[in-house]
């Protein structure tokens, strides 16, 4: 792997920049692996880097249907948090939030991981109590989360309007100062180079469509476009078609597939320094290095597989957002764009077994699984190559739902990002 | 100085002449004028500055496509947009305009030096570094990046204007209004057929407007549009609408559209809305969208002064502006011969046509040589000079590889056709399927998804007798697939009919691109060397190009350089323009302002405002508000000088040794009636109904499929098939979505109907010691007595002459009623019970008393005590569940070994050591002091306050293993130390519940 550094960049400008190489090898699938990843978005990527790097398991190949990084990676607004309730969670995004810190380092690669904080706002009594509650579950949990007066609040983003007398007042907000957003499509290629410089194939236009046991039931291959590939340790990791994927094994998820849309504005100069959510009136807010103004919206009513979002959807957010910066209204939609979202009924990841031997999966995460990249790909990648759990994943199983242990993120919070 | 301004021609009112200023400087224009004809009338060349080097950068386009000159208007302080296109902003007078992205000035800007820092800033060169030391990416290099990022800079005060939306329906909707969208109306319309029309643009034409020579059916293409404008004004099935852009294709044929209807005037009304959005649902759409000229690649193609062709052409016929005195033009396509010959006949200098094909020959090239305008084929650009605008270009003819004939020649304007490509952006949006025309060198509509079609230029039709007769033909048909039944015409045209395809790509030079940069999108300053980059580093997939380099994604979307962008990857990698396949092409068309998306949602009418009854009386007393769901509620009635903490505790008094009164209305209410109605009910409550007597109510569970609570409320047995059913305030519509979402989808065979009755009925709670004499007199044919109308009984009568539901139950652990009277009576019964009570001090009160009142009395209120987590029994209610029942939603659940487990999280009272230290809600629970992060904690919090009646503090929380815990001493750490709480029961006064039933 060439490196990439300033240095590097120097020269390469008075080489006219003829020196570097392609960031992943373009390969045709072996015949055989020790383990694949189906699915290149970021989960994945990461997590057959670190099958590689942590676990010697560098016989590994990505399988991607499309282009890496062309599913939600290349499409979240890219909020980053761990101010999650329960102690599962804020367990599971600390991990993940810590492995951004220095993600940029380990992987040569700038993932501009900005740690700009994220404020989350209040405007009804029920918001702060639950607010609250987080901010001292957090605190025990070691994790960062302050209480912000309103005053407080817009001194830290500068156009939030906390006028008393408009419908939904802020009455304060959470603030997890470690959070923040990241480059979406660098996060995906950073995975692919470092993986395939420690011997991982990626390979893309490569869609699975059959998942082959032996007599025992175990995973022996994958059939895909490109042929039967051998493996008898699969993982899947493809967010919203993962029922579709999983289902090619008769294994069923309690898993709903929605459409989750979002949006920018033209690029204007720095004016939202921070990202913003609002649960309780569906709006969430950043502003991207270029200058767009990123904005989520929330999830369709219906579950579909089309990636894209109902016009009513998108109004709705951008009302909320002109209320809450009222200087935003004359601003303009650029582009939205939709994605599919794999949702589980308490709104938490499975990273697990299945009942496959071989299979294993990472899923339902959902309207907010970007923020949880590194820590997903990690955590799959150990639970593959010692067939179980790691410790922080050890929660989140398939199980749960049988069994009742579930962590019920969505209805703690009401918010999901 | 180049633009001026020809002595006649064009479509601006010369009689009118309109003053502006760009920054800073005044011009003066005429109506009808852009901003961008204006300018360039003025001689001014420099409209901007790149996003990435801070080049300077003329106007390339005369239409929505442009990428380059982009301006803020302000109109005043808050009035003030960025990022608009100069070639779509009307001039009006005292119109203020500013360049963007340039300090101190357009002509000197300091931040060009990231031109000559070029070398070192190739496509996505910030992933490979700005990584050491790790913090300095988010302190010290992204600001900077940040603050040369950005266009113009974002309004800073709140919108005045407003913005209105309307939905419609039609037949026929026809986008776009050129030759081929005015024939599809026209004939569409006089089939009956109910037609929408609308085109981005203030006049409608399209095309056509650039062609004052040609003829249609023998009349002037202006007679003909005035013409043919009239007859469409003229039929009330026709709806039209200028500076109107179809900007989104949404599923079964809903389409978005923007109008702009305030823009362009001087001084708007102050009741006209700025914008619109439409909605509009068509039986079938019609797309003549038109296509767009493509530049063509080569080194210095972006100086100021190198412009499309047609744009010139358009300048010239619509604002009788000629763009240079001096011109060159290159071309792959024939279409440019004709701005040549335009130019020519204005009395600009052609000086050279340079023809990138080899092989061109035919009409147009005898007609510009018949001229005297010099062709040359087989040509390619090496290069072009001038600092602020272009003063030369050097030519070259290319044969088998090497360039010959190199010249210079001086031009002050450079004009470019690459050919046109085909406007399927809405086509494609519906989920179209494109099909790549290699003849063409386009994609063009071909499988639909949507009942539509496409006619005209964008899909690849050129020449104006066959785009006439297209839009009539697909006008006719389209309407005969709604219903309507016409003949299309044939129209006869004379007109230059040149074709329209080219070549995409960059042009071919000897070598490999000279170090000076050929741009491919001007906007983002992305070059053909950066594409190549791109492709050197392994990204093939189209995708992974635009995302790496960012070309297409500036505020044009790519709309004059994605075909470029895709050629040139094509021809790199040897593959076919289809194999290395399209981008998405993705909503919205043109940038569109978030204010129409939320049109009339604004202030109070963001989300509907829902008040009682009573709400006014609560205003009038001074209540403080808080919402709850889209409700307001009193939340407490303070008395001049009192805190909350102060009225709630007087408040929590009166209904304690007294009387209270509270406005209970905002309780959803769910009227279950039919012969199955009590089975309905049974099979969703945790409780049993079908044993509930008439006359009587139960305190109802509601789960979820997942056996957690869901919801609560009393339900009442008003008759043998009727119920009245309560639910919380925020759970109302949940509840009876679930309700139906029950009865019609698993039990469809329950003969039950379910109305939600919320806002039919005004409820007021009386509750306190005194609550019976205080309604005595008031009502009529109801026994007060506690033998007739004991604790959960309910009774029907009147009160003050109105007909009532009566309900003896209470939320205070007070002999307590409810008196349910329909909505219109509320106020008109609450004032009476309000004056027949002050004899008994009767005390209004708000939501924050009622909790604590409940508090109290170890209530739980769902969403506080309950968090989607809580079963029956962890929040002490599994008395609740009827035990007999066969089923209950969520009983399967309930069932499991882990929702019994000794370790759950169970519903306890605290009491803090210290009476008056109050808990914060949400903090949590330790067994032993001095812990650190990560904490064990085994609970928290979850409602805590200040108890007037027992003089102390009080607080519920769900605790692990909780109820074995009772009399236990734990820990809530704050920041500021542990508070020391006891373990107790859940409820904190009159334990035997004696009070209740006085
Ligand atoms: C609009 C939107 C906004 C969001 N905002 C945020 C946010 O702000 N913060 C946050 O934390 N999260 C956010 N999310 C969620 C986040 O994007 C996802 O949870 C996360 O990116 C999932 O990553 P992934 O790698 O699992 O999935 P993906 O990136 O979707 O990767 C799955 C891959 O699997 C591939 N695949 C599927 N089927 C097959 C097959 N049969 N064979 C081969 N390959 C296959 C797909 O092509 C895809 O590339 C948002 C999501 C959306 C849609």
């Amino acid at each position: 792997m060439r490196k990439f550094s300033g240095w590097t960049l120097l020269k390469e400008a008075f080489g006219g920049q003829q020196g570097w190489t392609p960031q992943w090898r373009r390969v045709a699938p072996q015949a055989e692996y020790d383990a694949i990843i189906i699915g290149g978005g970021g989960h994945g990527l990461a997590a057959a880097y670190y099958l590689a790097s942590e676990h010697g398991i560098t016989r590994t190949a990505v399988l991607e249907k499309g282009w890496i990084g062309g599913g939600n990676t290349g499409r979240n607004t890219t909020i980053i948090r761990s101010n999650y309730l329960f102690d599962e969670s804020a367990a599971l995004y600390d991990h993940a939030l810590k492995l951004w810190e220095d993600l940029s380092q380990v992987l040569n690669y700038n993932v501009m991981f900005s740690p700009r904080g994220v404020m989350m706002l209040a405007h009804t009594v029920h918001d702060v109590q639950v607010a609250k509650r987080h901010i001292h579950a957090n605190r025990g949990n070691g994790v960062d989360n302050e209480w912000l007066s309103p005053e407080e609040a817009k001194a830290y983003c500068p156009p939030l309007n906390i006028e008393r007398n408009i419908r939904y007042p802020v009455l304060g907000a959470a603030l997890q100062r470690r959070g923040g957003t990241a480059r979406h499509d660098a996060v995906a290629w950073g995975y692919a180079r470092a993986a395939d410089a420690i011997g991982v194939d990626i390979i893309e236009n490569c869609e699975v469509t059959g998942l082959v046991r032996d007599a025992s039931g175990a995973m022996e291959a994958v059939q895909t476009s490109r042929g039967l590939i051998r493996c008898r340790r699969v993982g899947v990791s493809a967010a919203g078609n993962t029922s579709v994927v999983l289902g090619l094994a008769g294994v069923r998820l309690p898993l709903e597939s929605f459409p989750l849309q979002a949006l920018v504005s033209e690029p204007v100069k720095p004016v939202v320094p921070c990202v913003v959510m609002s649960g309780s009136i569906h709006a969430y807010i950043s502003q991207s290095d270029k200058g767009e103004l990123v904005i989520g919206a929330g999830t369709d009513a219906y579950t579909s597989y089309t990636q894209r979002g109902a016009l009513h959807v998108n109004s709705h957010t951008l009302s909320a957002v002109c209320e809450l910066f009222p200087a935003f209204r004359r601003m303009r939609m650029l582009r939205n764009w939709g994605g599919i979202v794999d949702v589980t009924p308490d709104r938490s990841p499975i990273i697990a077994r299945t009942p496959v031997p071989g299979l294993y999966v990472n899923c339902g995460w959902g309207t907010g699984g970007f923020k949880a990249t590194p820590g997903a790909g990690h955590l799959l990648a150990w639970t593959m190559a010692r067939d179980e759990p790691h410790p922080i994943n050890a929660p989140f199983t398939i199980e749960r739902f049988r069994d009742g242990h579930l962590i019920d993120e969505a209805a703690a919070a009401a918010v999901a990002h | 100085m180049s633009g001026r301004r020809i002595q006649q021609g064009g479509r601006v009112d010369r009689s009118r002449a309109i003053r502006f200023t760009f920054d800073g400087k005044g011009y003066s224009g005429f109506a009808g004028d852009t901003l961008a004809s204006a300018l360039l009338a003025n001689g001014v060349q420099v409209f901007g500055r790149s996003f990435k080097y801070h080049r300077p950068r003329g106007v390339i386009a005369a239409g929505s496509e442009e990428p380059n000159a982009l301006v803020t208007v302000m109109r005043d302080e808050a009035r003030c947009t960025p990022n608009l296109r100069a070639t779509q902003v009307e001039l009006y007078d005292g119109l203020v305009a500013r360049s963007q992205n340039r300090w101190p000035s357009l002509d000197f800007d300091v931040q060009a030096v990231n031109d000559l820092l070029s070398p070192l800033l190739p496509s996505a060169f910030y992933y490979k570094t700005f990584m050491w030391p790790r913090a300095a990416w988010h302190k010290l290099y992204e600001p900077v990046i940040r603050r040369a990022a950005g266009l113009g800079e974002s309004p800073t005060l709140p919108d005045p204007d407003r913005y209105s939306q309307r939905f419609a329906h039609c037949d026929v909707l026809v986008v776009g209004a050129g030759p081929a969208g005015l024939a599809a109306a026209l004939t569409a319309s006089a089939s009956g057929a109910r037609v929408m029309l609308c085109d981005e643009q203030p006049e409608f034409g399209g095309s056509l407007l650039d062609e004052p020579a040609a003829t249609i059916d023998g009349a002037t293409t202006a007679d003909w549009i005035r013409d043919s404008m009239a007859t469409l004004r003229s039929r009330a099935n026709v709806t039209l609408l200028t500076r109107t852009t179809a900007f989104g294709y949404f599923p079964h044929n809903l389409i978005g559209l923007n109008e702009r209807i305030t823009e362009h005037l001087p001084a708007p009304a102050a009741d006209m809305p700025r914008e619109r959005l439409w909605q509009v649902r068509a039986a079938r759409v019609l797309i003549a969208a038109g296509s767009i000229e493509r530049p063509l690649v080569f080194p210095g193609n972006d100086r100021p002064g190198v412009m499309l062709a047609s744009a010139a052409r358009t300048y010239l016929h619509r604002y009788g502006v000629a763009v240079g005195q001096n011109v060159v033009l290159v071309t792959g396509s024939d279409a440019a011969y004709a701005a040549a010959l335009d130019l020519h006949a204005a009395g600009v200098r052609v000086a050279l046509i340079a023809d990138v094909r080899a092989d061109a020959t035919g009409a147009p090239l005898d007609l510009a040589r018949q001229a005297g305008i010099e062709v040359v084929t087989g040509a390619t650009v090496l290069g072009t000079r001038g600092r602020l605008g272009v003063r030369e270009v050097t030519i070259g003819v290319l044969a088998r590889g090497t360039v010959n004939d190199t010249r210079r020649v001086k031009c002050d304007a450079l004009l470019l056709s690459g050919g046109y490509t085909p406007s399927v952006h809405l086509f494609s949006q519906s989920r179209g399927k494109l099909e790549f025309n290699e003849a063409r060198q386009a994609f063009l509509p071909s499988v639909s998804a949507e009942p539509e079609s496409s006619a005209g230029s964008c899909r690849g039709i050129d020449g104006y007798t066959q785009v006439l007769n297209d839009g009539a033909r697909v006008g006719a048909a389209s309407a005969l697939a709604a219903g309507y039944s016409v003949a299309a015409p044939e129209y006869r045209v004379q007109a230059l009919e040149f074709g329209m395809h080219g070549l995409p790509g960059v042009l071919p030079q000897a070598s490999p691109l000279q170090p000076a940069r050929a741009f491919v999108d001007f906007q983002n300053d992305v070059t053909s060397k950066d594409l190549a980059l791109a492709m050197r580093e392994g990204f093939e997939s189209v995708e992974h190009i635009k995302r790496y380099t960012t070309t297409g994604m500036a505020t044009d979307q790519g709309k004059t350089s994605n075909m470029n962008a895709l050629a040139f990857v094509a021809g790199e990698l040897g593959r076919t323009i289809p194999k290395v396949g399209l981008t998405t092409f993705r909503m919205p068309y043109t940038p569109v302002t978030f204010g129409i998306f939320a049109g009339y949602d604004r202030g109070d009418l963001f989300d509907p405002v829902r008040t009682t009854s009573m709400h006014d009386w609560a205003v009038q007393q001074g209540a403080v508000f808080e919402d709850v769901g889209q409700w307001k509620r009193a939340r407490y009635f303070p008395r001049s000088g009192e805190d909350m903490h102060a009225a709630v505790d007087r408040e929590c008094k009166a209904v304690r040794t007294g009387v209270g009164m509270f406005d209970a209305s905002t309780l959803g209410t769910i009227e279950v009636v039919g012969p199955d109605a009590a089975t309905f009910l049974s099979r969703l409550y945790v409780n049993g109904f079908s044993t509930l007597a008439v006359g009587r109510s139960r305190y109802g569970i509601l789960l979820r499929d997942d056996g957690f609570i869901y919801d609560d409320g009393v339900i009442a047995r008003i008759a043998g098939e009727r119920f009245h059913v309560t639910t919380t305030t925020g759970g109302a519509a949940r509840v009876f979505g679930m309700m139906e979402d029950y009865l019609q989808t698993e039990w469809p065979d329950l003969r039950c109907w379910l109305t939600s009755t919320t806002e039919q009925w005004a409820v007021i709670a009386v509750q306190g010691p005194r609550a019976r004499d205080v309604l005595a007199p008031l009502v009529s044919d109801v026994d007060l007595s506690a033998a007739a109308l004991p604790h959960l009984g309910v009774t029907q009568g009147r009160i003050c002459g109105v007909p009532m539901r009566l309900f003896r139950m209470s939320f205070t652990g007070e002999l307590g009623y409810e008196v349910n009277v329909p909505a219109d009576y509320g106020l008109a019964v609450w004032e009476a019970i309000h004056a027949a009570g002050q004899p008994h001090g009767i005390t209004p009160y708000g939501t924050e008393t009622m909790h604590v009142l409940r508090a109290e009395k170890g209530y739980i209120i769902v969403g506080q005590e309950t968090d989607g987590t809580v079963t029956p029994d962890d929040a002490g209610l599994g008395w609740a569940i009827a035990k007999s029942k066969p089923d209950f939603v969520g009983k399967r659940s309930l069932a499991r070994e882990t929702m019994h487990a000794p370790d759950r999280k169970q519903l306890v009272g605290l009491l803090t050591v210290d009476p008056k230290v109050v808990l914060e809600e949400g903090a949590q629970i330790v067994a032993t002091p001095g812990q650190h992060a990560p904490m064990k904690m085994i609970g928290h919090v979850t409602s805590s306050y200040h108890s007037a009646v027992l003089g102390r503090s009080i607080a519920l929380a769900l605790l692990r293993g909780g109820r074995a815990r009772i009399g236990e001493t734990l820990y809530v750490p704050m920041p500021g130390g542990e508070i020391a709480v006891q373990v107790t029961a859940t409820v904190f006064y009159d334990v035997e519940g004696a009070r209740l039933h006085g």
